[in-house]
């Protein structure tokens, strides 16, 4: 089973979002950067079918800046076996980016390919199935459950308020969702062993994107709330101001 | 002139708030170009039926396609249908609602078309032929304006931001044929869940509840209030109690969980990360019920009670159901 996983390089959920002046991007300081928490689970997906078959590869790729190197590592502690780097500023465009994945994805011969089902700082959830529709693969996106025998592949994918079963042969391209599986932590051993693994860097050029960032700009601040009152007996009061002035009862 | 197409997602056979956000958005948009709107349609034989509350939801010319193998949804067959409506004419934009479905089956038409998508788009305008979007980014922690180079414009729509005005007026109904090519993916079935509950990304009322709740026995008091509160209103949770196992991770909200903008929001003892206020704090009304009235979550609400919850919410379901009686007596 040789395996595919393209991750991507984002600040932590924690974080605190500052804009940079002139309005069109994050501010980078004191931005701590983490591998993007979907991809875990595509990453422990692939490393696990990987050792049940005892045969097969887990390829990382990644799109980004130098310092996307970081995640690709931790990939490999985690137990990928080599990773490639596409050196490239990204774009708020998600077909260009899955055009540039597929270029590498194309010839190398992969039964499965995992992707998180979305990045959590642009938040555009479309590279997977873009990218299954560039390679012409079939496709399950927001994957919790992944069966697959021989070739036969059965998922379970979250719908509102419950599942649909889907139906299709390797090679796939799979979008991991959280409930998927429990993702692993490197080991000491796993670091270790990952310095000595192979990350080939390489710098791409992107298209013109389709769509472009105008700016970006920090939601409008909540009006200032108010403490109704305190414990049962506030209930009465909250529940009149709901009605009467909410107008939401 | 350019005309805007859009696709009708039906529930369970019948047009729902998807379909009627995705061709309400899409008669907004056509009444700026001067266009029409178009609606394209997928289901089982019988599905012309929902023609009429398509019309009126704001298309002129709704595209039926009927096959036996519809009864569920097939992103190949959709993808292949929509693909072929968009190629015949130049769409100034091609919209769907941000479900499950509508984000499943949006980036396979786009790529198939190579046009750019804007996901769970909030807003648009549209200035000189060119449509701008605005979005959220980093789960709601920031708002992205985007504009399309060159159109069509693919999007999805945020479920609960568009409204849409009923309207008077027949919609010209014209059948498709279903390509019968192989599907890449087969849709064997849909597993709902024994509840008939809503989504938490879906529903204009959400009662979500976090670590402040002690344990998962304790939520029947959640249910409770939510079904005090009706039919529109359903389950959340904090990331602390799905990590915790106590709710299932559909329930979740937050930045990796679900965005969401009901129009009323009930936080019951969840002190209120950042990432959890980043996915709820577009709620047109927030209710915080906490112990700690330093809590954060106190900070975006609109309206506050400190206390202990276990003594807060029999009381505050009592009274709404009350409420809701009063003013509803049948």
């Amino acid at each position: 089973m040789n395996t595919i996983v393209c991750i991507k390089r984002v600040p932590d959920s924690a974080t605190r979002v500052k804009l940079a002046p002139g309005g069109a991007a994050l501010d980078p300081a004191g931005v701590k950067y983490v591998l993007n928490p979907y991809d875990e689970f595509a990453l422990e997906e692939a490393i696990r079918r990987v050792e049940q078959a005892g045969t097969g590869s887990v390829t990382v790729i990644a799109l980004g800046p130098p310092e996307t190197a970081e995640s690709l590592r931790q990939a490999l502690a985690m137990g990928a076996d080599e990773a490639v780097l596409l050196r490239a500023d990204g774009s708020p465009d998600g077909l260009v980016v899955a055009r540039a994945l597929a270029s590498e994805i194309e010839g190398r011969g992969a039964d499965l390919i995992l992707l998180g089902k979305q990045a959590i700082d642009d938040d555009n959830m479309q590279v997977p199935p873009m990218l299954a529709e560039i390679l012409g693969l079939p496709c399950a996106t927001v994957v919790v459950e992944l069966d697959i025998e021989g070739s036969r592949c059965t998922a379970r994918r979250e719908i509102e308020g419950g599942h649909e079963v889907l139906e299709f042969d390797l090679p796939a391209v799979v979008s991991t969702q959280k409930g998927l599986n429990e993702p692993r932590y490197p080991t000491l051993k796993g670091i270790m062993a990952a310095k000595r693994k192979p990350l080939v860097e390489k710098d791409v050029a992107l298209e013109d994107a389709s769509i472009t960032l105008v700016s970006l700009e920090e939601p409008p601040a909540p009006a200032a709330g108010r403490i109704v009152g305190e414990g049962p007996a506030a209930v009465s009061e909250l529940v009149t101001l709901l009605r009467e002035e909410a107008k939401v009862l | 002139m350019a005309d805007v197409l859009a696709y009708a997602e039906l529930r369970g056979g019948a047009v729902g708030k998807p379909a009627r956000e995705a061709v309400g958005t899409a008669r907004a948009m056509a009444d700026r170009t001067g266009g029409a709107v178009h609606a394209v349609v997928l289901g089982p034989p019988g599905t012309n039926a929902a023609a009429g509350a398509l019309a009126a939801a704001g298309a002129d010319r709704i595209v039926v396609g009927e096959d036996d193998r519809l009864a569920l949804y097939q992103p190949d067959t959709a993808t292949a249908v929509l693909a072929a409506v968009a190629g015949q004419a130049g769409y100034a934009a091609i919209l769907f609602a941000a479900t499950a479905q509508g984000k499943d089956l949006a980036p396979r038409v786009a790529a198939r078309l190579g046009s750019a998508l804007a996901t769970e788009v909030i807003g648009w305008s549209l200035d000189g032929g060119v449509i701008t979007v605005k979005r959220p980014v980093y789960a709601g922690k920031a708002i992205a304006t985007m504009r399309f180079e060159r159109p069509p414009a693919v999007m999805t729509l945020r479920a609960n931001v568009f409204s849409y005005e009923p309207r008077a007026g027949d919609g010209v109904v014209e059948p498709i044929e279903v390509p019968s090519h192989e599907h890449r993916v087969r849709v064997t079935a849909v597993e709902l869940g024994e509840r008939d509950r809503l989504d938490v990304a879906e529903a204009t009322i959400v009662v979500s509840g976090g670590r402040g709740m002690q344990g998962p026995e304790h939520w029947h008091l959640l249910t409770n209030l939510v079904d005090s509160l009706g039919d529109e209103a359903t389950l959340g949770a904090s990331r602390a109690v799905v990590d915790a196992g106590w709710r299932p991770h559909g329930e979740q909200v937050g930045q990796t969980g679900k965005t969401v903008s009901p129009d009323l929001y009930f936080a019951v003892g969840i002190s209120g990360a950042i990432q959890h206020l980043a996915g709820m704090r577009t709620a047109k009304t927030i209710v915080a019920i906490n112990r700690d009235a330093d809590a954060p979550i106190f900070g975006v609400a609109d309206y506050g009670l400190v206390g202990d919850l276990f003594e807060i919410l029999p009381p505050l379901a009592d009274a709404i159901r009350r409420l809701r009686q009063e003013a509803d007596p049948g």
